[in-house]
């Protein structure tokens, strides 16, 4: 063989290593309910272990960017692609994309983790419960390993002594840590955090970010929507700022707090310092 | 002065009957509890939008045509264009029809009762929509659906005494035979009256007892 093979194959190996870094790719995503436009065209990718925070105002359409990804509101147009698989939508043997039913898309929205503002937690189901049956229903384990599996991850969130309790009798902070060790339970490639801290008295916020904070440590991929702009430099890779459907700057937490370029995140960062949300 | 001797005598009969208005009762209730979910989840989840307005025109058909109309129908009607059904099995058919329809509005209700994050975050652990509804949806909504579900077999047990116009041999009827052949209307229609409320006060109590074991744990 000579050198030149050598190196083309040595480049085509690059180029298949290449993307193998990257777990998340979101391509072009716009998302419209009726004459309003949401997402007007959002592009970013999550490497491997990478923490991304995505900022901005209410209305800027982080959530439902977020919410985009696992196809809980299914994008108007944009592609979706985790660890090299196209989420909800499959190809037709004519070589379109369609879109995928709620059932089709299961499996794949198993390899992503889910935590939302409002925790919902399943009231009639245990703490243990509520971990376990992710496992057992979607992974398939028996319930002995789904109910061990359960067990570790509330240690993980240092709820191992309410695993019997009933959500309801929990505080929103120790439901939130419930429903995070839910989505670990999944063992997802990648974690989906909606404003977690949102609907939490004050006095809470700290546990839960600290669980988060610790997941961040261990190195899990995952993307995090928050007014929490002291977290997000704690944690944060990459900060993105969103604002009216689009991305408006992305880089280091360093650059983007400390030397915001753009006017209006100038403006949000402001805002945000003056009422004290950062603190 | 009670007049022993004739109850004695129309204990046997009313017994029996007793026994008739239970097993119309329990038959309608079965058919109309599962045909009433069904319809409630075909309403609510289906993709075909003419299976989901079919369920509507059901709906609305047994809601807005009295129930001894569809009886005499079930029973008359069906007979006239050969199908003879036996007075019980129109009995059981037609409460459990007319029932179904109830039932499925109590359903629909219940589902729509529970939040709509209940749903989404079934879904996103990657539960499928039928795993989210038996395993999320409907545990919940049954809580809620309990009640409703519980007045309506009271009210189904009362209302087997319809079915006496298709002469079905349950209490009513029977009553009435006796009423006609011995003329002891106070005596017999209040051995009826008790009759009825021997048979739906425990189950009241039951429903209450029920209530309270599936309500939300504390």
């Amino acid at each position: 063989m000579n050198i030149l093979g050598v190196a083309a194959q040595l480049i085509s190996k690059r180029t298949v290593l290449l993307p193998s870094n990257t777990l998340l790719t979101v391509t072009d995503l716009h998302k419209s309910f009726g004459t309003l436009q949401v997402l007007k065209g959002i592009s970013f990718s999550v490497k491997r272990g990478e923490k991304v925070v995505i900022i901005g105002p209410s209305g800027s359409g982080k959530s439902t960017c977020l919410r985009a990804i696992n196809y809980l509101e299914a994008p108007s147009s944009g592609v979706i692609d985790l660890s090299g698989i196209r989420i909800g939508e499959r190809q037709t043997s004519s070589g379109d994309w369609k879109r995928m039913s709620d059932a089709e898309l299961a499996p794949q929205r198993a390899q992503i983790g889910m935590v939302f503002q409002l925790f919902y937690l399943w009231p009639h189901l245990t703490v243990r419960d509520n971990v376990a049956l992710q496992p057992q229903k979607v992974a398939g384990m028996n319930k002995q390993d789904a109910y061990r599996l359960a067990d570790e991850m509330l240690a993980k969130v240092h709820l191992s002594d309410k695993a019997d309790e009933y959500p309801e009798r929990l505080s929103g902070g120790q439901q939130q840590r419930v429903a995070i060790a839910r989505a670990l339970a999944q063992q997802p490639k990648l974690l989906l955090f909606d404003e977690p801290t949102s609907a939490l008295d004050p006095e809470l916020v700290g546990e839960v970010l600290g669980v988060i904070h610790e997941l961040a440590d261990e190195g899990r991929s995952m993307i995090l929507v928050t007014h929490e702009i002291k977290f997000a430099r704690e944690v944060a890779d990459r900060i993105i700022f969103m604002d009216g459907g689009v991305i408006i700057e992305e880089g280091s937490p360093r650059s983007l707090l400390d030397k915001p370029r753009n006017p209006r995140l100038k403006q949000f960062l402001r805002q945000i310092n003056s009422s004290g949300t950062s603190s | 002065m009670i007049p022993i001797d004739h109850i004695l005598e129309f204990a046997r009969p009313l017994a029996e009957a007793a026994a008739i208005t239970i097993f119309v009762s329990v038959g309608a209730f079965g058919l109309a509890l599962a045909l009433g979910l069904s319809l409630a989840v075909l309403r609510d989840f289906h993709p075909v939008a003419i299976i989901r307005w079919l369920v509507q025109v059901y709906v609305e058909i047994f809601r807005n045509i009295p129930s001894l109309t569809h009886l005499f129908l079930l029973f008359f009607g069906l007979a006239y264009v050969g199908v003879r059904l036996s007075s019980i099995a129109a009995s059981i058919l037609g409460l459990g029809l007319i029932g179904a329809a109830s039932l499925s509005e109590v359903f629909r209700a219940s589902f729509e009762s529970i939040h709509h994050g209940q749903r989404e975050s079934s879904l996103a652990v990657g539960l499928t929509p039928s795993q989210a509804f038996r395993t999320i949806i409907l545990p919940q909504a049954w809580r809620v659906a309990l009640p409703p579900i519980g007045n309506y077999a009271v009210q189904l047990i009362k209302d087997t005494s319809l079915v006496a116009a298709i002469a079905a041999p349950e209490i009513m009827f029977t009553a009435r035979n006796l009423v006609v052949n011995t003329f002891e209307t106070t005596l017999v229609y209040t051995l009826a009256a008790l009759l009825y409320l021997a048979i739906c006060l425990p189950l009241s109590r039951v429903i209450r007892h029920l209530e309270v074991k599936s309500a939300t744990p504390r």
